[in-house]
Formats: structure tokens, sequence, C-alpha cells
């Protein structure tokens, strides 16, 4: 029990760090709204190595952390809905057992894009930015792919490390 | 990676070209107006998809050509407006300050992009 809350921690601060860092790193893909999610990492990573529920409480803490202290309350919305949706699909996939870590991550990082895309058409009370999710599905696959091969490196040398 | 993991990231792209081919297609029938102000009274609204040539008060003319308007004749000195490339695209304008003619276009559906930014 003492090494799961300790685990527990352990994420949350990385998943926190990696979102801090992510605002440092001047690259912006040419893509407005488009981020590479490296606090996304943590979250497969944690998919991989503790239960479900963990990995859930892990996501939402995340979001609300560093939504308070680097973002807004529509920041916070718009990663809650992304980051909800995308664990979704994420264990799905998961359990399905067909996929790699890296097919895991690149439908994490779609679904992420699609469900920022839904809120902000219920905030904004519109479809026209439809025409943006082209962009958005095709940046999803490429972020999720860099972020899925990152993770499976991370995972192959976390083998003797059991949560 | 597996080869399903290569199916699902070209799905995922055949997916993303899809719907920016059928969203290209639907923005042919894309209804855009003109919109022309002197002195921020409007003097009128013209459909930019009919070609046509507006002569605005006797100062300026203005050339509708396949879809784009620019601005062909200005009696200022300055000519900066007729200089000025021609528009074509949503909230695209051609401004002429001496004779305070603001030329606008306007799309039927607004584009929204920055309703919220941060």
């Amino acid at each position: 029990m003492r090494t799961r809350v300790v685990s527990f921690g352990v994420f949350v601060a990385l998943a926190l760090i990696f979102s801090y860092i992510e605002g440092l790193i001047p690259i912006r893909l040419g893509i407005p709204g488009a981020k590479l999610g490296l606090a996304n990492l943590i979250v497969v990573i944690a998919l991989y190595k503790v239960s479900w529920k963990e990995t859930l409480l892990l996501a939402v803490v995340r979001v609300l952390l560093a939504g308070f202290m680097f973002g807004t309350l529509f920041s916070i919305i718009y990663s809650i809905a992304g980051g909800l949706f995308s664990l979704a699909v994420m264990m799905v996939l998961k359990r399905s057992g067909r996929f790699s870590v890296a097919g895991v991550s690149i439908a994490g990082g779609t679904a992420h894009n699609i469900g920022q895309m839904v809120v902000a058409m219920l905030v904004i009370e519109s479809y026209s930015i439809i025409y943006y999710i082209p962009v958005l599905l095709a940046a999803g696959v490429l972020t999720g792919l860099v972020i899925g091969i990152a993770a499976n490196e991370m995972l192959k040398r976390l083998v003797k490390i059991n949560l | 990676m597996k080869k399903s993991d290569w199916i699902l990231a070209g799905f995922i792209l055949a997916a993303a070209l899809a719907v920016f081919l059928l969203y290209s297609a639907g923005s042919e029938g894309d209804v855009r107006s003109l919109t022309i102000r002197i002195d921020d009274q409007v003097y009128g609204n013209y459909d930019l998809n009919e070609d046509q040539i507006i002569v605005i008060n006797d100062t300026n003319t203005l050339e509708i050509k396949e879809g784009k308007a620019v601005m062909i004749h200005a009696d200022c000195p300055d000519q900066l407006c007729v200089h000025q490339k021609a528009i074509s695209k949503n909230r695209e304008s051609i401004i002429c300050l001496p004779n305070k003619v603001v030329v606008l276009v306007e799309s039927s559906e607004d584009s929204e992009l920055d309703a919220v930014s941060q």
C-alpha cells in the first residue's frame, strides 16, 4: 500500500513537471493549439504500470493541478475533456490486446484532440470550426506516435519495477 | 510496432483527408458578400460571385472579377488602395483613407476562430 501511494505521488509529480517543461519548449509545430503532450507520456506509462483507477485519478489530478498552476479555467475544461476521452479510448484499445503501445498512444493523441474540439464547439456554439479537424487528427497521429515510441522505450526499461 | 498500429494510424489519416475533402468541396458554394462603407455609413452590399464594376461616389472604382475584388481607380494622390492586392477571403479589406472608403469581404458563415482564444 505504501509503495502504491509513493508511486502515485511520483507519477503526479512527473506529469506536472512535464506539463511545466512543455510550456518552456518554444516549439509550436506551426499548428495553433497543437502540443506534443509530454504529460500524456506519463499517463501512457501509468496505463501499463498501475491499475486503471489510479490512471484515471492521475489523469484528472494532473489536469487540475497543471491547470491551476499554468493554465486558465478554459484550458482546464479543454484538457479535462481531451484527457478523459483520450484515456477512455486508450483503455479500450489496450484491453483489446491488438495494439502495441504506439498504437494505443496514437489513438489517445487523436482522441485528445477530438475531445477538445467537441468542447470548443459547445463553448462557442458553432460547428464552423469542424474544418480544423483534419489538421488536429493528423497532429494527433504524429504526437501520439512520438509519445508512444518514447513510452515504449521507457516501459522496456521499467520492467524490473513492479508497482 | 504491430501491423494493426499502422492500420489504425492510416485509418485516422484517411478520415482526416476525407473530412478535409468534404470541407473544401463544401466551401465552393460559400456565399460571400462585399460591403462598402463610406465614413462608417453603409454604401452598399454586393455579391462577390458576380463580376461587376462599382463606381463609388465618383471618387473610387472597384472591380469584382472571378470572386475577387480590386480597386482599379481612386482620385486620391497616394493610390495606396489601388496598389493593394485583390481581396476574396472573409474579413479581408481594402481601405482608401483619403476618401474614407472601406471595402470588406463578409462571409455568410462567419469565421469564429477568434471567439475564444486562451
